[in-house]
């Protein structure tokens, strides 16, 4: 069993006890325990099951590179999946629960698709695919339902806060082990800025597990001398429990911080994102341990070597009683020998090299564990609990020798340095042949602006150098490729370094590993489906050998199609014994297949540090127009317009919003509206060449307008296409105020910079966008010249302010631009007053045309009377492929100029061409609305065997003016096929049928808006 | 997430406060241009491992447009410089030729 050991754990207070619940049962552990050690201790080695086949799995690791251990973590607001065991401090009252097993851990009826393993091979996503429909309805996908999904979807908003922080340092050291803690002491003695972050709680790494002795003391000590030298410096900055999360162009980096994961009752923010420029960035990352692919390796016990020696001497928690060693290196032996100094047993440590190892075997040996060279794991016995191992010989095919009981396998691989953060920018990998992994290539790091190597290495994560006779991946070398990092980073900055000494190390010499991909080397078929590459996604060494016989070639693609490394833990175990698996596969060496991509962030981030500040309402701003809180008041439902409200209607007590809509566009028709305009884009184009750029940016002549009169232009993109319209009103001689669209304004002001400043620099232009500077409102309808006179003496009568004319009107005391100008059809006004004073003004229309019934009306019933007039609206009628001859706006083209933006383009073969979709307006047979977007059907089908289509439904409304339902759309040749009829099927199941009209339905002539 | 310079203001700042917009130096081809030429301007551009040369607008800055050569592999910027110039400028050019001898970018070098 797995329990707590009498004395030890480094990083534990058996002072502090702490009660968690896992899967609802109540469990204690220490201050300092993460989850993994808690559980281990009260002997709850299964921690979950696996993504595919809901196989039993335990702990493997102890570090952020765990593949199993993963939790639903917190309730409530509070909750969060995939967490990871091993990287969760313990808190009083954490509840934590596994994952992808249902109804219980212990049992589980998913296991069933472990049966199915033969029909779930790899490519089984891609494979079915190519099935026939009905068997992904009715038999994949309840299969892939069941399987699918780690953890849960949290369903409450998250109760938390998150934060984003800025930060500029000369020099940022990623990973706070004795290399990090080198590295920055270094840079930070030359002066730098230093920031030195670590995504544990500790500082010192693994370095005080492994031991060795550091000036003649203990590593230990000299972590804590180091720290508190780091901490005396000002220029130097320390943070525990933040990683490293991403490195990006030109020094940018992502620190993610997590503030109180650990104490849940304190205050402020959860997660800190630091978002960092560095100068320099050093990655001292360490190394990951690389498991051994045998048949077996995923049964709960059997772990990382380096994790169980990590459970004993830093929690005091002894992961079983008796622990097989079985390793490629010397490494694995500190784990014998720690394990049996915790009095615990071990049977035998099994050394795959045929000459085994070097001086850490010869400690071993003389504490009396027996060493068996040149052998290996044939299988692993045990469902849900490691019960022994069938040892073989690593050369043969795996007949067994022996067999010995054991509750734990502690494996090892050899090392892989942590690469993540020197490749996500680009810093190039070179594979050593010698310790069977890649590792940094100096002459190839991710360059910043000044095309400078902004990425230094340190320590492990640098590899083994050649460039020193202490080649290896020793404590020595650790400190002393730190040193070198840490210097080096400062005087690329300009800062001014000396050489420092290094410590005395003593340690013990390693003999050279020997790569293990396959164990035994001899490993068939019935072997290879049970050793695993990837724990998370269920990916075995069968798996990817198929991959390659069925013509994978390339890593990336090989990743993709059997999901190796495509797990939320990125691959950090199975990506190396993967590439070498494929490789042999292959019959290529390593580096010949190369390495997948790796990208940020190193682990799972969350999505609350992402969104930091912004969400809720300062995830955008909202704008709001000067009569925003009127219609706040008076009940607007609002719609969203670009990063506007506007009221949609203004529906009265137990009104329907459709009844709204209609009252709203009755009582204008009849009498009086009153619309809140104010969003509309206003740009004032000024300079004696105003008049010519406006000529090349309209398809109209703007040039020849007269001041004192407006005129509706229509904006094309350079490739011909519709992109705006609107009225623009001459000022003056040189000045121009071009209306937009509500979501336009910013669009098309950079519209117009970007041409005056890179194209037509040399004209003289100046454009304001002064969107906000007016509150506009229109006054619309039969009575609105009659409410406009009772606010002024001055002369607005149809001579003096005709249709399409504007005048400045001092109405009510305020100096107002009045624009004659309709949408809706009828006698209408839009009215500029300043935005300080628009409410007011707003209220006293309302006041002045009580008498008329006056009525606010909203988009909504602007948009069914610019409908029923068969005006267009960009964003409906046009969609980025129409050009204004398909809308029947050839009217607005001009046939004078030589150029404007679009005009080429509308010269090309396609374009200038009947044979398109054009504006019609479309009415159905029995009056009812047609279902917006619906495409009209023609005969036969494509080649895809989908219906073909001959137009489609733009706009469509019911009209409560003409008492049926109007709409416009888009119809192959459409104006020249009036009166034929056309079947729209609907989603509802039902066909419409509708007949080809005029676009305009209402007041065809325009008498009512030239009165 | 690049660092560049706006030469109008001078700031030295983030991506963020910039926008791309496409290659540089595009001469414009209106009515009376041939297909092939029209074609060209509006939809044929550079896509190389290397030397580039972009149009960039400090968008959340002075709003100015601006030009910037950088190596689209390694992200080293050469230089910026001003929009209002059909060609880069001989200084952008002995830049560029310092740290990539013998570069070329469509009709320059
Ligand atoms: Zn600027």
């Amino acid at each position: 069993m797995s329990t707590r050991l009498k004395e030890g754990g480094r990083r534990i207070d058996r002072a502090k006890q702490v009660e968690f619940t896992f899967n609802g049962k109540r469990m204690s552990g220490f201050e300092g325990d993460t989850l993994a050690a808690a559980l281990l201790a009260n002997d709850q080695v299964m921690m979950g099951r696996s993504f595919k086949y809901h196989r039993p799995r335990g702990v493997v690791a102890s570090g952020a590179e765990e593949p199993n251990a993963l939790v639903n973590l917190g309730e409530g607001g509070k909750f969060e999946p995939n967490q990871r065991a091993t990287t969760t401090e313990i808190f009083d009252g954490l509840t934590a629960a596994s994952q992808n097993h249902w109804p219980s851990l212990d049992f589980d009826v998913g296991a069933i698709n472990a049966k199915l393993s033969r029909f779930l091979p790899a490519g089984f996503y891609y494979k079915t695919f190519m099935f026939p429909r009905f068997a992904w309805k009715h038999l994949y996908e309840p299969i892939v339902r069941q399987s699918a999904g780690l953890g849960r979807v949290p369903k409450d908003r998250d109760a938390d806060t998150y934060e984003h922080y800025y930060a500029f340092f000369d020099v940022v050291v990623i990973g706070g082990g004795v290399a990090g803690l080198m590295a920055a002491k270094s840079a930070g003695e030359a002066g730098a800025k230093v920031l030195l972050m670590e995504q544990t709680p500790h500082w010192g790494g693994r370095a005080p597990v492994d031991g060795g002795e550091v000036d003649g003391k203990p590593v230990e000590d000299f972590v804590a001398a180091t720290v508190a030298a780091l901490e005396a410096m000002g220029n130097v900055t320390l943070r525990t429990r933040m990683m490293g999360a991403g490195v990006y162009d030109h020094g940018y980096m992502l620190g993610y911080q997590r503030l109180r994961d650990h104490a849940p009752a304190a205050k402020g923010p959860r997660h800190r994102l630091w978002r960092i420029r560095a100068g320099r960035i050093v990655t001292a990352t360490g190394a990951i341990e690389r498991p051994l692919s045998f048949a077996g390796n995923d049964v709960p016990g059997v772990m990382l070597a380096s994790a169980v020696r990590d459970y004993v001497v830093d929690y005091g928690v002894s992961p079983g009683d008796r622990v097989v060693v079985v390793t490629n290196n010397d490494d694995a032996y500190r784990t014998a020998i720690a394990v049996k100094a915790a009095g615990l047993s071990v049977p035998a440590i099994l050394d795959a090299r045929a000459g085994g190892g070097g001086a850490l075997a010869e400690e071993a040996k003389a504490q009396g564990i027996r060493v068996l060279n040149g052998m290996g794991v044939a299988k692993v016995h045990g469902k849900k609990r490691v019960e022994g191992v069938a040892v073989c010989r690593q050369a043969g095919e795996g007949a067994v020798e022996e067999e010995i009981g054991c509750d734990v396998v502690a494996m090892s691989g050899g090392w892989s340095p942590v690469v993540h953060l020197w490749s996500h920018c680009g810093g190039k990998l070179v594979w050593n042949d010698k310790y069977a992994m890649f590792q940094p290539n100096p002459e190839a790091s991710p360059t910043g602006a000044d095309g400078e190597g902004f990425v230094l290495a340190a320590g492990v994560a640098a590899g083994a150098q050649t460039d020193t006779d202490f080649e290896g991946l020793g404590l020595y070398e650790t400190l002393r490729t730190a040193v070198r990092a840490g210097t080096q980073a400062a005087a690329e900055l300009g800062f001014k370094t000396r050489d420092v000494a290094l410590p005395t190390v003593s340690e013990h010499d390693e003999v050279a590993m020997e790569p293990v991909w396959l164990m035994p080397q001899g490993a068939g078929a019935k072997l290879r489906m049970k050793a695993w590459l990837d724990y998370q996604n269920d990916v075995k060494v069968s798996d990817v050998q198929l991959a390659a016989r069925e013509g994978y070639e390339s890593v990336e693609h090989t990743k993709r199609y059997t999901t190796l490394g495509m797990a939320t833990d990125q691959g950090k175990l199975s990506n190396i014994n993967g590439l070498a698996t494929l490789a042999n596969a292959l019959g290529e060496a390593i580096p010949q297949v190369g390495t997948t991509t790796f990208r940020p962030p190193y682990t799972p981030i969350s999505m609350g540090a992402i969104a930091g500040e912004a969400r809720a309402e300062t995830f955008q701003p909202l704008r709001r127009t000067p009569m925003h809180d009127w219609h706040e008041e008076n009940g607007a439902h609002w719609e969203p317009v670009g990063q506007w409200r506007r009221p949609y209607c203004y529906p009265r007590k137990g009104e329907s919003h459709a009844a709204a809509v209609a009252r709203e566009v009755m009582a204008t028709r009849d009498s009086l509206g009153l619309l809140d305009a104010s969003t509309l884009g206003k740009l004032v184009v000024k300079g004696p060449d105003a008049g010519k750029f406006l000529d090349m940016l309209y398809t109209n002549m703007m040039s020849t307008l007269k001041p004192g009169r407006c005129r509706y232009g229509l904006m094309c993109s350079e490739n011909g296409f519709l992109i705006d319209d609107g009225v623009v009103a001459r000022i003056d001689e040189d000045t121009f105020l071009c209306h937009t669209t509500t979501g336009g304004a910013e669009r098309i002001h950079a519209h117009m910079e970007e041409w005056l400043q890179t194209e037509w620099w040399d004209w003289q232009v100046y454009v304001a966008n002064v969107t906000e500077q007016y509150a506009q409102i229109a006054v619309v309808g039969p009575n609105a010249r009659k409410v406009l006179e009772k606010l002024t003496d001055e002369d607005i009568s149809a001579e003096s302010l005709p249709f399409m004319a504007w005048k400045d009107v001092t109405l009510d005391g305020v100096n107002s631009r009045v624009y004659r100008i309709s949408f809706s059809g009828e006698l209408s006004y839009e009215i500029a007053v300043p935005a300080s004073v628009g409410r007011a003004f707003w209220g006293r229309l309302l006041q002045a045309g009580e008498e008329y019934g006056v009525t606010p009306y909203g988009t909504e019933a602007l948009h069914v009377m610019r409908a029923e007039k068969g005006f267009i609206m960009i964003g409906d009628e046009t969609d980025g492929t129409v050009i204004p001859q398909d809308l029947g706006l050839n009217w607005a083209i001009s046939k004078k100029k030589d150029d404007y933006l679009g005009k080429r383009a509308q010269a090309r073969s396609f374009m200038d061409n009947p044979d398109r979709w054009q504006l019609v307006g479309l009415e159905t047979v029995d009056g009812s609305a047609l279902p917006d977007g619906a495409y009209a059907v023609a005969e036969g089908t494509n080649a895809n065997g989908q219906r073909n289509v001959q137009g489609r439904v733009t706009s469509t409304y019911f009209s409560p003016t003409l008492g049926k339902g109007i709409a416009m759309g888009l119809v192959h040749k459409g104006p020249d096929r009036m009166g034929e009829v056309l079947d729209f099927p609907g989603t509802d199941g039902k066909t419409y049928k509708a007949k080809i009209v005029d676009p305009v339905f209402y007041d065809r002539d325009g008498e009512k808006q030239n009165v | 997430m690049l660092i560049l310079d706006c030469p109008y203001c001078g700031v030295t700042a983030e991506e963020t406060e910039f926008h791309g917009g496409g290659e540089a130096h595009l001469k414009r081809f209106g009515p009376g241009s041939s297909d092939e030429d029209f074609e060209g301007y509006l939809f044929h551009r550079e896509n190389p491992r290397g030397v580039h040369f972009e149009r960039w607008r400090h968008v959340n800055g002075c709003g100015k447009w601006f030009h910037v050569a950088r190596d689209t592999a390694t992200l080293e910027v050469f230089g910026s410089y001003s929009a209002q110039v059909t060609e880069p400028p001989q200084e952008i050019r002995d830049a560029i030729t310092a740290k990539r001898p013998g570069w070329r970018w469509r009709e320059f070098a």
